[in-house]
């Protein structure tokens, strides 16, 4: 495989081959040197077009300890704002000699162009509405670890604005295909204006979905891109969306609750419910290291990609 | 050989197929040098107290956990067993797919022990190089020495074995495959060869079917 741009490139096949190479980085990531030699001579560039705290710093900590050596492009202090080109910019970064790119875009299919400009291996970091396949492969990875290989019937409610979210996408086809049933809920204005294809089912009502659900997938409400009213105000779709205490408690007891992060804590999730001990938020951080270095592992260490 | 192909096992599926050429251990033999070995171990090191027996994978585990069992019986010692997987550390990242082969585990602190490193068959000496590369990420040993069962010959690095359970002259393109009970049903070990078919040689296909873990 030579580039990750989304889910389908990978199959069920090549998520758990991710997943299991990714459970030898995390036992990596925990020792006292905490880095392998793996990706030694190798340059992986990080270049973001968008905000990113997490997602960044998971590349380069990944990076960083499969020895691999790291540049970081990031849009506000570079030469865009002299008005070069994504094509002229990418080329210039290809001719310093690096092996993959690291992309978050605003604009879907980004990383799709840039992989068919140039030679390095491109991986997509989120683009758009489109995909963000690392999210949903470390989603994967921390349900595994909870739940082991067993994802058939696993009961999936992925709650909020479905519509513009990149992780949503990832994630519907990412569970599915490892035999998860995904349900979408939130409002109609928030959800995908086409869902034909998906193999998801769809509620408008949380409370209806609570008690059935093995896992809440809690999404970000995107106040950057919320230029069109789809929702009256924060406080209307808080209650009635909103990841309350009182909703927690309709919740199964040996549920979890997931949240891509960053969270607007008192919007699409309460302050006290990230802090529940359903909630394996911070687990889906440190797990991001540990996938990312697979991905990065997969892609550069399988001998198929540049010649070294 | 003096420009020997890059090593790799048929496809015993392919074109080409193995065909067992001797058995040169029984169960028995490869008991006795399990003992033998273990013997030597603690002889070397005057006891068994700061010794760590550290096994590669696959079948390097096994070779640790038979021998830790011998030190004990004769020894009275419970020798900590570990296991390696060099597979982030090889030099062949970047030519073939290299996949890991099971999870990490050192006993505690390496630091100041006496870390044997125990792997089934010593071809080309890479595996070596990269374990010892592993260990040193963990602490700074002592002492690290290598016990193998069979010393196939065909290094391609200055490293040799402190323990040895037999020293078997081979040709490049031939396959030492060791054989344990827990793994393979029964404990032996042969040699094979490969009968090229009509394009299928040694050295064509990819090497993730390794069947006796042989570098």
């Amino acid at each position: 495989m030579k580039h990750l741009l989304g889910i389908d490139d990978l199959g069920a096949e090549g998520i758990g081959e991710v997943l299991r190479l990714a459970d030898s980085f995390l036992e990596v990531t925990r020792r006292d040197i905490p880095k392998v030699p793996a990706l030694r001579g190798k340059t992986v560039v990080s270049m973001f077009y968008e905000d990113s705290t997490r997602t960044r710093l998971s590349f380069e900590t990944a990076a960083k300890r499969l020895s691999a050596d790291t540049m970081t492009f990031s849009a506000g202090s570079s030469s865009l704002r002299k008005g070069e080109s994504l094509l002229d910019t990418v080329r210039t970064v290809e001719a310093m000699g690096i092996d993959a790119i690291v992309v978050r875009h605003k604009s879907s299919g980004v990383p799709q162009r840039i992989a068919g400009w140039i030679d390095a291996s491109i991986v997509n970091a989120g683009d758009g509405w489109h995909e963000h396949p690392t999210q949903a492969l470390l989603d994967a990875f921390t349900l595994r670890r909870h739940r082991g290989d067993s994802f058939a019937g696993m009961k999936v409610a992925i709650v909020g604005d479905v519509k513009h979210s990149r992780v949503a996408r990832s994630n519907v086809k990412a569970l599915s295909a490892l035999g998860a049933e995904v349900t979408l809920v939130g409002p109609p204005t928030l959800m995908p204006p086409n869902l034909e294809g998906w193999p998801v089912k769809i509620s408008y009502d949380l409370d209806v979905v609570l008690p059935t659900t093995d896992v809440l997938y809690v999404l970000r409400i995107q106040r950057e891109r919320q230029q069109e009213a789809l929702f009256p105000s924060l406080r209307e779709y808080a209650a009635r969306y909103g990841v309350t205490s009182e909703r927690l408690a309709r919740l199964p007891a040996d549920a979890l609750i997931m949240h891509p992060g960053p969270t607007n804590r008192g919007v699409e999730i309460d302050a006290l419910v990230a802090d529940d001990p359903r909630s394996v938020i911070n687990e889906q951080v440190a797990n991001g290291v540990a996938v990312r270095m697979a991905v990065l592992y997969m892609l550069l260490g399988s001998g198929e990609g540049r010649a070294a | 050989m003096r420009n020997p192909p890059a090593w790799s096992a048929p496809d015993p599926t392919g074109p080409g197929h193995w065909l067992l050429r001797a058995r040169v251990f029984e169960a028995d033999d490869l008991k006795r040098a399990v003992i033998r070995i273990a013997h030597e171990i603690v002889e070397r090191n005057h006891g068994a107290d700061d010794v760590v027996l550290v096994g590669l994978y696959t079948r390097g585990v096994t070779v640790a956990h038979r021998l830790a069992a011998a030190i004990a019986s004769f020894e009275g010692v419970e020798v900590p067993v570990g296991t390696l997987d060099v597979s982030f550390y090889r030099d062949d990242i970047a030519v073939r797919r290299v996949s890991p082969l099971g999870p990490t585990q050192l006993p505690g602190d390496v630091k100041d022990s006496v870390v044997v490193l125990c792997d089934d068959v010593l071809f080309t000496g890479r595996t070596i190089r990269a374990a010892m590369d592993a260990v040193v990420d963990f602490g700074r040993p002592r002492a690290v020495q290598l016990a193998v069962l069979v010393d196939r010959g065909h290094r391609e690095l200055p490293i040799r074995a402190d323990y040895v359970g037999k020293n078997l002259p081979t040709k490049w393109d031939e396959d030492v495959r060791v054989h344990f009970e827990e793994i393979d049903g029964d404990d032996g070990i042969e040699i094979w060869e490969c009968v090229p078919g009509d394009e299928g040689a040694p050295g064509t296909d990819d090497a993730d079917t390794d069947p006796g873990g042989a570098t």
